[in-house]
């Protein structure tokens, strides 16, 4: 069916100049856009939706900044005091933590933390069927919660206006970010995004990692002015010799409070199987629940809790930065200008490959399709307007949305360190144009990339 | 000639109605769907091949939330190697939800579609749902 709607539109394209013929064509490449440009919540995207902050990311510069001026001034300045005088694992070790730190932050800041997708319409307004029949007249009905059983404890369950959907357990929603972020652990301005299901290992990485860091930069500096002041100096001149030092010290000797506390208290966190959220509103704690219950997620073994939370299995991404929008059916009217691109969600797209699966089923048993079967595609033009629906269908029809297709994909600009391996298996297609005429399918997706991706650039970080 | 807007498509197979079947949190957080069979699909399909269908798809979803030493392994490789593993390599996960995505591909095609009806992938539901969308009775010929 999709076949037939697009060899429709083939004909009147023909019809008109190249040049328009190819402007249109663009205009058609251009409508077709990733899920991360139409997300809901406050997040910021890079590298064509690889990388999600959250929208106000002020102090993520500043710590990436400490962390590097503190290591900056330690290789320069007290590293080589050290190597002729204790030994050359100093800044061996230094280094090591110090890759360690700046990747944990990254991977902690640039991962989703396991934001939850806003519910589709026809959920919200079954959830709402079952809630309430009485066609209530206040905008705002009260809080509804739903109260269930999780190991023979009960919890409840929020109802959450803004993503439409009842929040699954430990699920909370953050404000700053404006999204349900599961396992929401809490929003931290220094990592400048949530801490949630995905993440949360990056962070207590990130964290302890950091805690030895800062001890290891502030034993060095003492030892070195230590030693520099037993060589017959006095204190006063041995810092007058090295003044870096003690910047360094005074950044580690208050960064070291805050960082160990910090550790020991995530630490505690993991081992019971608790949340920040959760331990902040006491929602476990023996004075509000009764003798039987108690956390209930937690295995009541502290090496059980901590594999779980820190070794168990990567959960995926729910929500599919890199998929593509279905693209809109353009009508004649609207060929002179680009219409406003409508969110189209997920229920269009499955409904169309459902009318796939239905379709060749139909057509199987009894011939008279009204489509000729087969390849619009071989037409050139029709080719690119098809393309982007039909690879849903060709390749899955079921589940139509192009959560498939997220790995495929090769941007025109691959962000190195977080290009995922089998995105980089694809080849790197140039810009030719007569590459999108003559290649056939598996091809198109990624015509459809070359062009898109003039327009989908880098968002600038503010 | 005659147009073919999306709208003409759907009427030729029109969405009568969509259940949702919704988490089981009993267990905990592991991803487990309700087996109970949904009212409005009795007339479509037979109640046993539905409740076998989503207890296969919660073994699938248990299978990839195990605890078991391969994610431990994987998980403590992941640690050593500061993360970056992942970027490189298939998780344990991802490699069961495509499983899970040709299971549901090939249930469609085989049992689901020739009633009428249609299995979304929970995934594109951010797992919270199964999705099963009702189509009306009607020929697919004008």
């Amino acid at each position: 069916m999709k076949n037939c709607e697009y060899q429709q539109i083939d004909p009147r394209a023909l019809s008109v100049s190249p040049s328009s013929v190819q402007n249109h064509t663009e205009k058609k490449v251009q409508r077709l856009r990733r899920k991360w440009e139409v997300f809901p919540g406050k997040n910021r995207f890079f590298c064509d939706g690889r990388i999600i902050l959250a929208r106000q990311s002020g102090i993520l510069p500043v710590t990436l900044g400490l962390i590097v001026v503190t290591c900056g001034l330690f290789f320069a300045f007290d590293c080589p005091f050290l190597v002729t005088h204790l030994t050359v694992f100093i800044p061996v070790i230094g280094g090591v933590l110090s890759l360690f730190v700046v990747t944990s932050l990254l991977r902690t800041s640039f991962t989703d933390p396991g934001i939850l997708p806003r519910a589709t319409p026809d959920e919200a307004a079954d959830i709402e069927k079952q809630i309430d029949n009485s066609g209530s007249s206040t905008y705002r009905p009260p809080p509804r919660t739903k109260e269930i059983l999780i190991n023979q404890q009960v919890v409840k369950l929020k109802y959450c206006f803004t993503c439409k959907m009842f929040r699954p357990p430990r699920t909370s929603h953050c404000s700053l970010c404006d999204n349900c972020v599961e396992r929401f652990d809490h929003h931290c301005p220094w990592v400048g995004n949530c801490v949630g299901k995905r993440n949360y290992r990056f962070f207590y990485s990130f964290i302890i990692s950091l805690s030895f860091l800062t001890s290891f930069i502030f034993g060095c500096v003492v030892t070195h002015i230590t030693l520099r002041s037993q060589d017959g100096k006095s204190l006063i001149q041995a810092i007058q010799e090295s003044p870096a030092s003690v910047v360094e010290l005074v950044i580690c000797f208050f960064s070291i409070w805050s960082i160990l506390g910090l550790s020991g208290f995530h630490t505690y966190l993991v081992a019971s199987n608790l949340t920040t959220n959760e331990d902040i509103k006491g929602s476990w704690s023996s004075k509000r629940c009764t003798e039987e219950s108690g956390n209930p997620y937690s295995y009541n073994n502290i090496m059980t809790n901590c594999c779980v939370t820190l070794c168990g299995p990567m959960p995926p991404s729910l929500i599919d930065r890199r998929g593509f929008l279905p693209l809109v059916a353009a009508s004649p009217a609207t060929e002179t200008e680009l219409p406003p691109f409508p969110v189209k969600n997920d229920t269009n797209m499955c409904t169309k490959s459902t009318k796939d699966v239905l379709e060749r089923l139909v057509r199987s048993l009894d011939s008279r399709g009204r489509c000729p079967p087969g390849a619009p595609k071989t037409t050139p033009v029709a080719v690119e307007i098809s393309a982007a629906a039909t690879p849903p269908a060709e390749r899955s029809p079921p589940t139509g949305c192009s959560r498939q297709h997220a790995g495929r994909h090769t941007a025109a600009a691959p962000c190195p360190p977080f290009a995922r391996g089998r995105e980089r298996r694809d080849s790197f297609q140039s810009s030719n144009p007569a590459f999108r005429l003559a290649s056939p399918s598996p091809s198109l997706s990624r015509t459809f990339i070359l062009g898109e991706a003039p327009d989908v650039g880098f968002i600038p970080p503010p | 000639m005659a147009t073919h807007s999306l709208q003409d498509m759907r009427q030729q197979a029109s969405v009568a109605a969509k259940v949702f079947i919704q988490r089981d949190y009993t267990n905990g957080t592991v991803c487990h769907f309700q087996t109970k069979f949904p009212s409005e699909l009795e007339s479509r399909i037979n109640k046993q091949q539905f409740e076998e269908t989503v207890r296969t798809l919660n073994n699938l979803y248990a299978e990839a939330e195990k605890l078991g030493s391969q994610s431990y392994i994987e998980g403590c490789l992941a640690c050593l190697t500061a993360y970056i593993i992942f970027l490189c390599m298939e998780t344990h996960y991802e490699k069961v939800l495509k499983k899970i995505a040709k299971y549901i591909q090939e249930q469609n095609e085989k049992i689901y579609a020739p009633q009428g009806l249609l299995l979304t992938d929970p995934i594109e539901r951010g797992l919270r749902v199964i999705e099963v969308t009702i189509f009306e009775e009607r020929s697919l010929t004008r």
